[in-house]
């Protein structure tokens, strides 16, 4: 017997919203966004909201966060923020080019343009696709269209802006490009952000992204991000992960590595209700490498899921992966990482470790590396672990005179310390290892918990 | 100082102490040998506060306190050092940070306030030389990749920096080649006052040629067998634990 419920799924809700606002999600938009939107929503509509019979999504339940009532907002609001309220939230400050972003909507901050070298674009998606649609038409959507994904078909159905970040072949941005996701909202918001990169032959970014919930309403967040890591060229993509617990995070990033090119990835999920990151590198030229980090902190109930796809579908490349996470209370986490390694990458290395460790009795993990080698030449290795603090260490500190508490926080940031030295900015780095410190010691749940009493 | 009376523990069930006594005054050094698994790391890691034993009757009194009430950071701070027989490695804590860190809690202890950078730069640069401490491995994470000489150099240079008054040395002798010993028992000497204490827990009479005890103990199986003079360590070394074991204990 199977029982009917009377609320409306997930997916058919989706189905309902884009159909009765067809016209306002078109309005405004580019052709070259606008034209994506139905074919993209049919295959949302086919697949609909997974569960765990879908392999990709088995220890991801993301049902219950598409059930509740979400306001949308299809048009850009006002949206005045205060950009001191903003940095009282833990946003690290750090000498960059900062932009900010309102519930997926782009907005100039202090002009950022004025200081960036000749033929850099950053702006936002919906503008740039509007006036200069030359600059992305051959990038928009090419690896993501290729996602099965359904809550990337869904973000393509949906999407209106985000950011837009172009650099000319051979230009180097010497300071970071900083762009902060706000989302704050009266009353309890989807949010679509849809976000292109591309870095143009031999030319060097640095990319900090800072993810922050202003108030306690609940959200539910789809941002796709496509990078484009032209020959030569050098990209790093940081990310900081800071929502509350009533937030559901979904985060999809796809990058393309050209020949010869380099890229490092560092996904900080320092807070967050429900963060599934999904990140895809795809070695389209020889000799590149890639460097794709990951450390999360959860507790309570929260739950982080990263899921890895690593391409490797041209010779010679590198892939290293290093994702960790800290788990209290009864917080739970998921670390998939699937490398394809084809038949023609021969002289493939690639690497994958994934070190856990879990502060309490009913924090859970799950992890599965996921090797698929059709090439004959190769290095492939994995690596998990799932453990507890090291009670020798901790003891060994104590007997030096130092409360267990800090002798604890000494060895958790210990512990996050190797993926945060993979971080490429070094005043970054300290920013960061302050923020853990703030995590672990509940500064920021405190914080969150404070926004709306 | 210190006061241990008829001390009793056990390890998952096993009994490892079977009844201490021992009694250890200010400017004292105490020798306690003895064989494998007679109970002398057990015996240190329980007065530092190791919580993986069970103490099943005795008392432990230090400086007047009840000892085995106090938390293992209470005891470092309140002057009782442990040498690490074997000092863990903790990959991602860098040596200065953790030494800054212990230093400045026994300093708040003592309502002193914590060292400036500089101080302690300067304070740590004397005591490294009086240990001939390579001066790169402060700047490395605690005893990662150190050899097992440097570890227990390290351990010396610990306890130079705290200053205890009451130090236990588990097996500090054990991985030291001839010069290494050498140091670290000039260094164990050189913190040596009359208002401090020192316990060496050895299995070899090796280190007692360096750092002369004034008392010697005897642990077998669990207890005191045997308390004595200096030359009760060079008997010991002479006869073997053998001798004990053939009904000579006391």
């Amino acid at each position: 017997m199977s029982i009917i419920s009377e609320k409306a799924t997930g997916t058919e809700q989706m189905v309902t919203l884009f159909e009765q606002n067809r016209g306002i999600l078109n309005q405004g938009s580019s052709p070259i966004l606008n034209r994506m939107r139905e074919v993209s929503f049919k295959r949302f509509a086919q697949a609909g909201i997974p569960d765990f019979k879908n392999e990709d999504y088995k220890y991801t339940n993301l049902k219950p966060a598409f059930e509740k009532n979400y306001g949308q907002e299809l048009v850009r609001d006002s949206g005045l923020i205060n950009l001191n309220e903003v940095f009282k939230c833990n946003v690290p400050q750090l000498d960059t080019h900062l932009v900010f972003l309102v519930n997926g909507w782009f907005y100039k901050g202090n002009n950022p343009g004025a200081e960036l070298p000749d033929g850099v674009v950053l702006g936002s998606l919906e503008q740039i696709a509007n006036e200069h649609p030359e600059l992305l038409q051959n990038h928009l959507n090419r690896q993501a269209g290729l996602s099965v994904d359904p809550f990337v078909a869904l973000n393509t159905a949906f999407a209106k802006d985000g950011f837009f970040l172009f650099v000319p072949k051979s230009v180097a941005i010497e300071k970071p490009v900083q762009i902060i996701n706000l989302l704050s909202s009266d009353q309890d918001l989807m949010v679509t952000q849809r976000n292109l990169i591309i870095a143009e032959s031999g030319s060097r970014i640095k990319v900090l992204v800072c993810d922050h919930t202003l108030t306690l309403t609940s959200f539910l967040f789809n941002s796709v991000t496509e990078v484009y890591v032209g020959d030569d060229a050098l990209v790093d993509v940081y990310t900081i992960q800071n929502h509350h617990n009533q937030s559901t995070t979904i985060n999809s990033a796809f990058y393309r590595l050209q020949h010869n090119s380099n890229l490092v990835t560092g996904t900080v999920s320092l807070h967050g209700g429900l963060i599934r990151n999904n990140l895809n590198v795809t070695f389209s030229g020889d000799h590149a490498e890639a460097s794709v980090n990951g450390i999360s902190f959860t507790d309570k109930k929260q739950h982080v899921d990263n899921f890895t796809v690593i391409e490797h579908a041209s010779p010679n490349c590198l892939s290293n992966q290093i994702y960790k996470n800290v788990l209290d209370d009864e917080s739970t986490g998921a670390f998939a990482g699937r490398i394809h390694v084809a038949r023609d990458a021969q002289q493939t290395n690639a690497f994958q470790r994934n070190n856990n460790v879990l502060l309490s009795d009913k924090a859970r993990m799950q992890t599965k590396p996921q090797l698929i080698i059709d090439a004959d030449d190769v290095k492939c290795s994995h690596g998990a672990t799932v453990g507890q603090i090291d009670e020798d260490a901790l003891f060994f500190l104590r007997a030096r005179g130092i409360g267990e508490k800090e002798a604890r926080m000494m060895l958790m940031n210990a512990f996050a310390h190797e993926v945060i030295l993979k971080i490429t900015i070094e005043p970054l780095r300290e920013r960061i290892d302050e923020l853990i410190e703030k995590r672990l010691s509940g500064e920021i749940s405190r914080f969150h918990e404070q926004l709306f009493v | 100082m210190l006061t241990i009376k008829n001390l009793r523990a056990s390890v998952e069930g096993k009994e490892i102490l079977k009844g201490i006594n021992l009694e250890v005054k200010a400017g004292e050094v105490h020798a306690i040998m003895g064989p494998n698994g007679s109970g002398k790391s057990t015996l240190a890691n329980i007065l530092a506060g190791k919580q993986d034993y069970e103490i099943l009757e005795g008392e432990v009194t230090y400086l007047g306190q009840d000892l085995l009430q106090l938390s293992p950071e209470v005891r470092s701070r309140s002057g009782i050092f442990l040498s690490f027989q074997y000092p863990v490695e903790i990959p991602g804590v860098p040596m200065i940070n953790f030494l800054k860190a212990s230093v400045n809690e026994h300093r708040k202890f003592k309502n002193l306030a914590p060292l400036t950078a500089g101080e302690f730069l300067k304070l740590m640069r004397s005591k490294k030389e009086m240990l001939h401490l390579d001066t790169e491995l402060t700047n490395r994470s605690v005893n990662e990749g150190f050899s097992g000489g440097e570890k227990k150099k390290n351990e010396i240079f610990q306890m130079a920096m705290l200053e205890p008054k009451l130090a236990i040395l588990d097996e500090t002798d054990s991985g030291l080649d001839i010069d290494a010993l050498r140091i670290v028992a000039e260094g164990v000497n050189a913190l040596k006052t009359p208002e401090n204490a020192t316990i060496l827990v050895t299995h070899y009479q090796r280190l007692l040629d360096y750092i002369i005890p004034d008392f010697v103990h005897v642990l077998y199986s669990g207890r005191i067998v045997k308390s004595g003079g200096k030359e009760l360590a060079f008997e010991l070394e002479e006869k073997g634990y053998d001798w004990l074991k053939n009904g000579n204990e006391i």
